[in-house]
Formats: C-alpha cells, sequence, structure tokens
C-alpha cells in the first residue's frame, strides 16, 4: 500500500484539478482530455478547420514543461530515439482517430465516467478489450526495438516548441484561430490552464501514471501500481463531480459525447490496443517527451497530424453521432493494429536468431 | 555466472518482460541492465513482487539489477 501512496494521492489531484477546469470555463467532463487539446491545438495553428474545436490549450503546453522541468530536476531527462519512428507516428494517428470516434482519450473517458456518462462506461469495456488484444502481442514478443541515445538537442526542441505555442497563445497572432463558439471557446483563463498542465506534468512525471499502463500491467504483472492511480482519478473527479452539482447518471444528454455503444466501444479498442503497441497512452506520451524521449515527440506529432485527418476527413464523431468515414476509417485502424502487432512480433514471425528478448550480454 | 540481460532503450513494458522470461528460464535469479529510473523501479516492484532478493549498482548511465531467490 505504501508504496501506491504516491500515485493514489496524484491521480487524486488530478482528478480535483480536472473537475476544477470545468469550474473555471473547460467544457463539461474535459478538465483533461490529450486528445481533444491536441486536436484543439491542431485547429488552433490551422492544421483543420472545425470552427468549433480551435484553441492552442495551455494544459497540453503546461503537462510537457512540467514533466521536462521535473525531469531536468531530478536527473531523469534522457534523450533518446530511434525505436520504430515511423510506426509510431502511424500509431499516433490511429489512436488519435479511435479517440475522436468515442470523442476522448482515456483521461477523459475516466472522467465522463466520473460525471456519470454511462457511455464512458462502454468505451471502458472497450477500451479494456483492445488493451488485451495488445497483451496478447506483447506476450508473443512484439516490440518496436531499442532506442539509443542522441544528442541533447535533440530532445531540449520539443519543450523549446511548447514555450513557442505560449508565446503564440499570448501574441495570438491573426493566423491563429480560436473557436468563437463550441468546445474549443470553452477554456478555463489561461494562466490556470498552465498551472495546472504543469503541476499535473510534474506528477505524472513524478509517479509514471499511464491510463493504459493500469489494466495492462494488471493484465501481465498482476500489478495494482497504475491502476491505482487510475482509480483515484475516478474516485476524486466523482466526489468532486457531486459536490460541484455535475454529476448526471444516464446514457442520453451527456455533455460532447454520443449514444453509439458499439462505436463507442470500438473507438476506444482502438485507443487501448494502440497504446499498448506504443508503450503509454497519450498522457503518458506527452509527458515522455518532455523527458527527452523523442520516440514519443514523434507520436505526438501523430497524434496532432491524426487530428487534422480526423477533422479534415469527416472522421471524427460528434454530438449527433459517429460518421460513415469514421466508420471506414475505424476498421482501417483496426487492420493496422493487427499487421504491425503481427509483423513486430517476434514469437509469430521468426527473424533468425536475432530475437531481442533471448539476446544475452554475454 | 549469472545470466544476464540488457533492457536498455526498451520502452514500457519490456524490461519487465523480459525480465518475467528470463526468469522462467532462470529461476535461480538474474543480472539485469536498465538504463532509466522507470524500468529499474518496475523491475524492481516485479522482482520483490516474485519472491527475489535485488541488489541494485549504477554503473554509468546503466543500473545493475542483480536478482536472487
Amino acid at each position: 500500500m505504501n508504496d501506491k501512496k504516491g500515485i493514489i494521492i496524484a491521480g487524486g489531484a488530478v482528478g480535483i484539478i480536472a473537475v476544477l477546469l470545468v469550474y473555471f470555463g473547460n467544457p463539461a467532463n474535459m478538465g483533461f482530455c490529450i486528445a481533444c487539446f491536441i486536436r484543439d491545438i491542431a485547429g488552433g495553428i490551422g492544421m483543420h478547420r472545425a470552427e468549433v474545436v480551435q484553441y492552442i490549450r495551455p494544459e497540453v503546453i503546461g503537462l510537457v514543461l512540467g514533466a521536462f522541468l521535473l525531469s531536468l530536476k531530478n536527473k531523469e531527462f534522457q534523450t533518446k530515439g530511434g525505436s520504430s519512428p515511423f510506426t509510431r507516428f502511424v500509431l499516433g494517428i490511429v489512436v488519435m482517430i479511435g479517440a475522436l470516434i468515442f470523442l476522448g482519450c482515456p483521461l477523459r473517458m475516466v472522467l465522463r465516467i466520473a460525471g456519470g456518462d454511462l457511455n464512458a462506461l462502454v468505451g471502458l469495456a472497450g477500451f479494456v478489450a483492445g488493451i488485451y488484444v495488445g497483451v496478447i502481442f506483447l506476450n508473443k514478443g512484439f516490440n518496436l526495438k531499442r532506442s539509443y541515445n542522441i544528442t541533447k538537442i535533440e530532445g531540449y526542441i520539443f519543450p523549446v516548441v511548447n514555450v513557442g505555442a505560449l508565446v503564440l497563445l499570448l501574441l495570438a497572432p491573426a493566423f491563429i484561430f480560436f473557436s468563437e463558439k463550441g468546445p474549443g471557446s470553452m477554456h478555463a483563463p489561461l494562466w490556470m490552464s498552465l498551472a495546472a498542465g504543469l503541476i499535473v506534468g510534474a506528477l505524472a512525471q513524478k509517479t509514471r501514471m499511464c491510463t493504459v499502463g493500469g489494466t495492462r500491467d494488471m493484465i501481465l504483472f498482476k500489478d495494482m501500481y497504475l491502476l491505482s492511480g487510475f482509480i483515484a482519478i475516478i474516485v476524486f473527479s466523482f466526489i468532486g463531480n457531486l459536490a460541484f452539482g455535475y454529476f448526471k447518471l444516464g446514457f442520453a444528454d451527456q455533455p460532447i459525447a454520443h449514444t453509439d455503444g458499439l462505436w463507442n466501444f470500438l473507438g476506444m479498442a482502438i485507443v487501448g490496443w494502440g497504446s499498448v503497441l506504443l508503450g503509454g497512452c497519450p498522457l503518458r506520451q506527452l509527458i515522455l517527451s518532455g523527458e527527452g524521449n523523442t520516440d514519443s515527440v514523434i507520436t505526438v506529432m501523430g497524434l496532432l497530424v491524426g487530428a487534422a485527418i480526423a477533422h479534415n476527413f469527416g472522421l471524427a464523431s460528434s454530438a449527433a453521432g459517429v460518421t460513415a468515414n469514421g466508420k471506414v476509417a475505424a476498421l482501417i485502424c483496426f487492420v493496422f493494429l493487427g499487421l504491425i502487432s503481427y509483423l513486430n512480433s517476434e514469437d509469430l514471425v521468426k527473424k533468425g536468431s536475432q530475437s531481442l528478448s533471448k539476446v544475452n550480454v554475454e | 555466472m549469472m545470466k544476464k540481460i540488457d533492457t536498455s532503450g526498451m520502452s514500457c513494458p519490456q524490461p519487465v518482460l523480459m525480465t518475467k522470461k528470463s526468469l522462467e528460464e532462470n529461476p535461480e535469479g538474474l543480472d539485469i541492465i536498465v538504463d532509466n529510473n522507470t524500468a529499474r523501479g518496475n523491475v524492481e516492484r516485479f522482482l520483490k513482487n516474485a519472491g527475489y532478493r535485488v541488489a541494485i549498482s549504477e554503473q554509468g548511465d546503466t543500473f545493475l539489477i542483480e536478482a536472487r531467490k
């Protein structure tokens, strides 16, 4: 229990901060949503023109910089890269498409559950199913090969880019888009969002919080550590939602959600499966990208491009429901995940004696 | 001579998975090289839960984890 205290406190803090962000202006059940926020940033910098979801979300900047600063202080900043970067980029696109079919990343799924949105429970079932499929391939030797130490400069670029994004947000030049209505127009004050991101970024860096890792480690190793954080987020944001009167139980009329169960399930299954292959959920990818992991930076770029694709090609769902294009895209995502999983599983595709898991040093 | 595996550069949860697989073949013990604190913590937690004694030493940029029954 004692070793889990840190992550339970961190999860509790995330849950409460998320509810406070809604109180101060963020969309309902969206104190944090890594997928939605990266999607808003894609809109803010003009990568898509969905007018209701355009804003440079300071939470994302804060998450990256919070993780960056704490990892520097703890001497955990390590610049690494080279572990199947383009596979990770495309997996980032796939995870984003799945998340925007469901309407939220795993973190928002948790916050939706805590707000009483039962559609998110269907999403959770899909999420767990997706993780389970990913774990089957992990047990068959799936991996994306090693990363390597690379020059420190490479690792500093992404935090600097985030400072640049903050400058754009503050100066608001004419080429940046800000929604005038819809979810993109709803946000807590800039400095509050930034502070929330910094705090949660540092907490997540410190505790290695990961929404996918919780279920994955439970299935693989019967290890409750990460899952305790996941549960703490649900419990504390549930309490917060009750306290503020935000809790509303049901399927219908939930904020920024649709009631198509099959596609809620399948959307989150894509997110769960894809995130297991990536080694972490979208939140964890942001944190790692602040710690100098350039493979995660590439993944975040995939999420960003995936968001642009999802809106430009009409794949993203809305309160009105799932789109026909979104359904086709989901099926393509599953085929891609299946191929990537199979082709990178060493026990399924024998490549001579080069199996990584069997390499001895001496 | 204990069997030694190198998990450097492997992303989550590979270091723990590699440790688990190698222990199935060498249940008496194992030396594991990890190159970051996250993997160090994860592998250490896994080994302790599995009932191993664990000694960790820093070796430049990496850690050597010695697990013994």
